[in-house]
């Protein structure tokens, strides 16, 4: 079943051309790998389907939906989830208020003012969540700030999977990682997969990307150039497919040895 | 891992637990006990129950300034018209008293009122225009009051009606009325910014619009919405000092700005967003009281007191920069 589908979908920034109609579908429970040079457009691709970005033109189909006109707000409502590069974390809050962010549970105080935030609750959920990830914080209320990297992707990751999403979108997310930690975003796209979770992962690192992903599709100057299946490719091919023609065996090559 | 799980020292244990209980950075508390114990010292008048309420009466306006503008800055804003536009208000509150004649109620509603569309057209500018706020509320300095001037034709508007001179002169309980309002301001301020899903998102916003962006927060409506409250509770300071000085006056205001914002830096807001509190500025706000009632009591110049005031805020962002960069990888 499909999830989500693009069509068409163009962007520019004044006279630059970012996306000359872009076609991308993923199927619920599906992982996509979407690959490509820098400057191919991933990013901005990727920043039309949560809103940040509103596409000029194209249509964006969500579990039956049109959300072409909707913020960012209500594409997280939709159930769709971003992990940025920069991990887009407000560095100075704790770790509740940075999974929570934009949702917060309220309560009554006193029963009477509505719209108070349930602190308490807010930090049970997110020290579960953490827990669930198999994760360790030093403590959930410190400023995500203090955390090392690896500690700070956690509790992007952990905002991106509290409210039940049905579509997560990871960019980059192994690049500033240690080892360890790189196995341990692998395994967890696998858990989401085996969820019925959909998960569209950019990333540079092509052995992740073969190790992980259902299809991989590659951006090429703005366009959706090839759609291919894993676990009928390898290496030498995706890696022609992003550089396009030129000095492909040395490229591969390099990417092997890497 | 093992340095940094070390436990931290006593002083260290308390300072984060007042950040993370009270939101308010403990070095401030001690700087107003050292102040006022120190003024103690050097005034025998400094002491005195008439003299405490003078000090509060005195940061009444400053507070209200302040509360303003620390939501602004927690959301990494910035309004520097802040004291314009509290001339701005006090004039249009005394015109609509004075020059129309319209009941009481009318000119508290002016008041507001009037420094709520300075605000809210500040918060325009910010974000559909996309002026810095820096130059937009830089120009709304000018802009409020060069019109307090032409609305009052220069002079200040006398003769208020008895209901208003009674919100800046009157004293329930032997407290005086700005203070108590001070005080309800506060208290409003401080949940709202403490507990509410607005006050969380303005802290988030300041921290870093892209996160707020991206997790749906809709951020140009709540800028305007920040600058607008800014202006409003400017509004009610404008009214505060109207009705305690019995006169509309053009001139109301000049430099307040300055000393909001000191409050508000001295009280832990960080000057780029992210970080405030109110009980924190009420702390700021005290403290800017004492010196300047202080310096007064020692017979020091008003001249040294402007100095004092732009010194101790580059002092304080000094300080709080300084701690920021000790504390956090960002």
């Amino acid at each position: 079943m499909t999830l989500l589908s693009l069509h068409g979908i163009r962007k520019s920034f004044g006279a630059v051309d970012v996306l000359h109609g872009v076609d991308l579908s993923v199927a619920a429970g599906e992982v996509v790998g979407l690959v490509g040079d820098n400057g191919a457009g991933k990013s901005t691709l990727m920043k039309t389907i949560t809103g940040i970005y509103r596409a000029d033109f194209g249509s964006i189909e969500f579990d039956g939906k049109d959300i072409l006109a909707l913020d960012p707000g209500q594409r997280r409502e939709l159930g769709i989830e971003m992990i940025y590069q920069d991990l887009s974390l407000a560095k100075q809050q704790d770790v509740a208020a940075n999974i929570f962010l934009g949702r917060e549970p309220t309560k009554k105080l006193f029963g009477l003012f509505p719209g108070i935030v349930d602190k308490a609750e807010m930090d049970r959920q997110a020290a579960k969540m953490i827990e669930r990830l198999g994760a360790h914080l030093p403590s959930i209320n410190r400023s995500v700030g203090s955390f090392s990297g690896g500690q700070q992707q956690t509790v992007a990751i952990a905002r991106a999977l509290t409210f039940n999403p049905k579509l997560v979108i990871m960019d980059e997310p192994t690049a500033a990682l240690a080892v360890r930690e790189v196995q341990s975003v692998l395994d967890l796209i696998r858990r989401l997969k085996s969820e019925g979770i959909a998960v569209i992962l950019i990333s540079h690192r092509l052995n992740d990307v073969l190790s992980v992903t259902d299809r991989i599709v590659v951006l090429r100057h703005g366009r959706a150039d090839a759609d291919l299946v894993t676990a009928k490719t390898n290496m030498n091919e995706v890696v022609s497919r992003i550089v396009g023609g030129g000095d492909i065996s040395a490229a591969a090559a390099h990417e092997q040895r890497g | 891992m093992a340095s940094e799980m070390a436990q931290p020292g006593f002083w260290a244990r308390v300072q984060r637990a007042s950040v993370e209980r009270l939101h308010i950075r403990l070095e401030s508390l001690v700087v107003l006990l050292a102040l006022s114990a120190a003024m103690a010292v050097l005034s025998p008048f400094f002491l005195s129950l008439s003299n405490f309420l003078n000090i509060l009466l005195a940061t009444s306006t400053i507070g209200v300034l302040a509360i303003a503008a620390t939501f602004v800055i927690g959301s990494g804003g910035l309004d520097l018209s802040l004291g314009s536009v509290m001339g701005l208000a006090g004039v249009a509150g005394a015109f609509v008293a004075v020059n129309l004649g319209w009941p009481s109620v009318f000119a508290v509603i002016a008041c507001i009122l009037a420094g709520g569309l300075a605000g809210y057209i500040n918060g325009q500018l910010v974000t559909r225009a996309f002026v810095p706020a820096f130059i937009v509320t830089l120009g709304m300095l000018g802009l409020a009051r060069g019109l307090a001037l032409v609305i009052s034709q220069g002079r200040a508007i006398y003769g208020l009606p008895a209901a208003i001179v009674y919100i800046g002169q009157g004293r329930p309980f032997g407290i005086p009325m700005p203070v108590i309002l001070l005080v309800l301001t506060a208290i409003v301020a401080h949940c709202v910014l403490a507990y509410t899903r607005f006050g969380r998102h303005t802290l988030a916003l300041g921290d870093s619009e892209g996160a707020a962006r991206a997790a749906g927060i809709r951020v140009e409506h709540h800028r305007r919405i920040i600058y607008t409250l800014s202006g409003a509770l400017a509004g009610l300071a404008g009214l505060l000092f109207t009705a305690r000085v019995n006169a509309g006056d053009p001139t109301a205001g000049i430099n307040y700005e300055l000393t909001a914002i000191t409050a508000a830096i001295i009280g832990g807001t960080n000057l780029f967003g992210g970080r405030a509190s109110i009980l924190g500025t009420m702390i700021g706000a005290l403290i800017m009281g004492v010196l300047q009632n202080g310096l007064t009591l020692l017979a020091v110049q008003s001249y040294y007191q402007q100095m004092a005031i732009g010194a101790v805020l580059i002092l304080a962002v000094f300080i709080d920069q300084y701690q920021v960069r000790k504390e956090s990888r960002v």
